[in-house]
C-alpha cells in the first residue's frame, strides 16, 4: 500500500463547541467516533446505512447522517450532537413540546428526530404539516405513529413565529 | 456492520486526487459525499478500499453559466442543486429531481457527481442527464475527456469511467424558450428509490423521455419520444412498455413496474399541459 493512504487518521475538530483531537481508524464513521471514542451516546446508531435517521447530527451547520460520514472526513468540522443542542438550550421549547405531546415513547429515534427538526425550524415560518412530514421522512419512529411528533413541531413553529412577530 | 477501509487519504486538489488514485494500484475508490459508498462499506458490500476523499476540492463544486451551457461541478451537493437559481432557470428538471432524492440530511452531503458515478439504476440524476443530453467530464492521468450521457451508463452500477479517472463535472445545455421539464416517479415511501420514474422534456425540436428504475441503467425511450412528437399518447405508452426492461423484486414485480411506467407517462404529459396553461 502506498504511504499516502493511512489506516489511522489524525483529526482535529470541535464537538459541541469544545476542541477535540483524535486518531481514528479509516473506516470509522462519525457516529461511532462520537459514541465510542467521545462517550457522546446521545446520537444513536440504528441501521447504519442511512435509512433510519437515528444518527442524525449537525456538521458545519447542516443536519447529516452520522453513519454516512467518516470520522476522518470531519477533520476541521464543527459538530453538534444532541448533548450540545440540549445544553445550549436552542431546542428547549421543542424538547418540552415532545414531552407535553407524548412525541416519544422508547426514545431511540428522538435525538435524530430533534436534530432534523432543528434544521427545519431554523428556516423560520410555520411549515405545513405535509412539509413537516416530508422533512421527517428520513427519520423513522416505530412507536408514535408520527402524529404527535408533527403536532409538536407545528406547535413550536407557531409559538416561535408568534414570539418573533410580537 | 462496520466498514473496513484499506486506507484513507484526503486530496488537496484534482491533481493530487489523480495521483492518489494512480498510487492505489487498482484498490482506489473515490469518496465524494459518501451517501452511497459509506452505506455500502458499512454493509461490507465493499471492503479494503483505498479511499481518495475528494470532498474538500473546492474547484469541483458550484454552478456557472457558460454561454449555452450550465457547468455543474461534480461535488455540487443535492441540496445546493435544489436551491440554485441558475439551475432552476436553465435546467429545472434537476431542481425537480432533488425533492425526490432520499431525505434532507442525505441531500445535504450527497453530490451530483457521486450519484452519476455510482449509477444506481433507480436514481434520478442519471436519467435527468440522459434526458437533458448532458456531457460528463472525466479527468484522468492523461487529461480530460468528455462523454455524452448516452454513452456513459453501461449497466447496473457500471459507467464509462475508466480506472484512474474521476468524474469532475457535468455540462447541461440550457433550456430553450418554451422548453418544459417534468419528472414523475412512484416510490413506496417518500425518499425511497423509485419503483419507476420518468423524465420528460418538451422542446421545439421534439420530446425527450428518459426512464429510471425500469432497467439496468436509465433508458432513453426513443420509440415513445417519436410517438409523442406525433401526438400519439397511447402509442407512446405502448412503445415505452416495449423499450423498458424492469426488474421484479420484493418491492414490485416487473409487470407492475411496466404498468407504472405507462401511468407515469400519462401523468407527466398531464403535468406538461398544466404547466403551459
Amino acid at each position: 500500500m502506498s504511504d499516502a493512504f493511512r489506516d489511522r487518521i489524525d483529526i482535529a475538530l470541535t464537538v459541541n463547541g469544545e476542541p477535540v483531537e483524535a486518531r481514528v481508524p479509516a473506516g470509522r464513521h462519525l457516529v461511532d467516533f462520537l459514541r465510542l471514542d467521545l462517550g457522546l451516546t446521545g446520537s444513536h446508531a440504528g441501521c447504519e446505512h442511512g435509512v433510519c435517521g437515528a444518527c442524525t447530527v449537525k456538521v458545519d451547520g447542516e443536519a447529516v447522517r452520522g453513519c454516512l460520514m467518516l470520522a476522518a472526513q470531519a477533520d476541521g468540522a464543527e459538530v453538534w450532537t444532541l448533548e450540545g443542542l440540549t445544553q445550549s438550550g436552542v431546542i428547549r421549547d421543542l424538547q418540552d413540546a415532545f414531552v407535553a405531546r407524548n412525541a416519544l415513547q422508547c426514545g431511540y429515534c428522538t435525538p435524530g428526530m430533534l436534530t432534523s427538526i432543528e434544521e427545519l425550524l431554523n428556516r423560520g415560518g410555520v411549515p405545513e404539516r405535509a412539509e413537516i412530514r416530508e422533512h421527517l421522512s428520513g427519520n423513522y419512529c416505530r412507536c408514535t405513529g408520527y402524529e404527535a411528533i408533527v403536532d409538536a413541531v407545528e406547535s413550536v413553529a407557531r409559538a416561535r413565529a408568534e414570539k418573533g412577530a410580537a | 456492520m462496520k466498514a473496513l477501509a484499506g486506507g484513507y487519504a484526503q486530496a488537496r486538489d484534482l491533481r493530487h486526487a489523480l495521483d492518489l488514485l494512480g498510487q492505489a494500484d487498482g484498490m482506489g475508490r473515490v469518496l465524494a459525499g459518501g451517501q452511497s459508498l459509506i452505506a455500502a462499506m458499512n454493509m461490507r458490500l465493499t471492503s479494503g478500499d483505498l479511499l481518495v476523499d475528494i470532498s474538500r476540492i473546492a474547484e469541483l463544486r458550484g454552478v456557472a453559466l457558460d454561454g449555452g451551457w450550465l457547468r455543474i461541478g461534480a461535488l455540487t451537493r443535492h441540496a445546493e442543486i435544489g436551491r440554485d437559481a441558475l439551475i432552476a432557470r436553465h435546467a429545472p428538471l434537476l431542481t425537480r429531481a432533488v425533492g425526490h432524492i432520499a431525505h434532507s440530511a442525505i441531500r445535504n452531503r450527497g453530490t451530483i457527481g457521486g450519484s452519476l458515478a455510482h449509477a444506481d439504476p433507480a436514481a434520478e440524476f442519471p436519467a435527468c442527464v440522459l434526458a437533458l443530453e448532458a456531457v460528463l467530464h472525466l479527468d484522468g492521468p492523461d487529461g480530460r475527456r468528455d462523454v455524452a450521457a448516452e454513452d456513459f451508463f453501461l449497466g447496473v452500477f457500471e459507467t464509462a469511467i475508466e480506472e484512474g479517472e474521476i468524474l469532475t463535472g457535468i455540462s447541461v445545455p440550457v433550456a430553450q424558450d418554451g422548453e418544459r421539464h417534468v419528472l414523475r416517479e412512484a416510490a413506496r415511501r417518500s425518499g425511497d428509490y423509485a419503483l419507476a420514474g420518468l423524465c420528460l422534456l418538451r422542446r421545439t425540436a421534439g420530446h425527450r423521455l428518459a426512464a429510471f428504475g425500469v432497467g439496468p441503467c436509465p433508458i432513453l425511450a426513443r420509440g415513445a419520444m417519436e410517438k409523442l412528437d406525433h401526438g400519439d399518447i397511447d402509442g407512446a405508452v405502448a412503445a415505452l412498455s416495449g423499450e423498458i426492461d424492469p426488474p421484479g423484486d420484493t418491492q414490485a414485480s416487473a409487470a407492475y413496474r411496466r404498468h407504472l411506467a405507462g401511468v407515469l407517462l400519462r401523468r407527466a404529459l398531464s403535468d406538461l399541459e398544466g404547466e403551459q396553461s
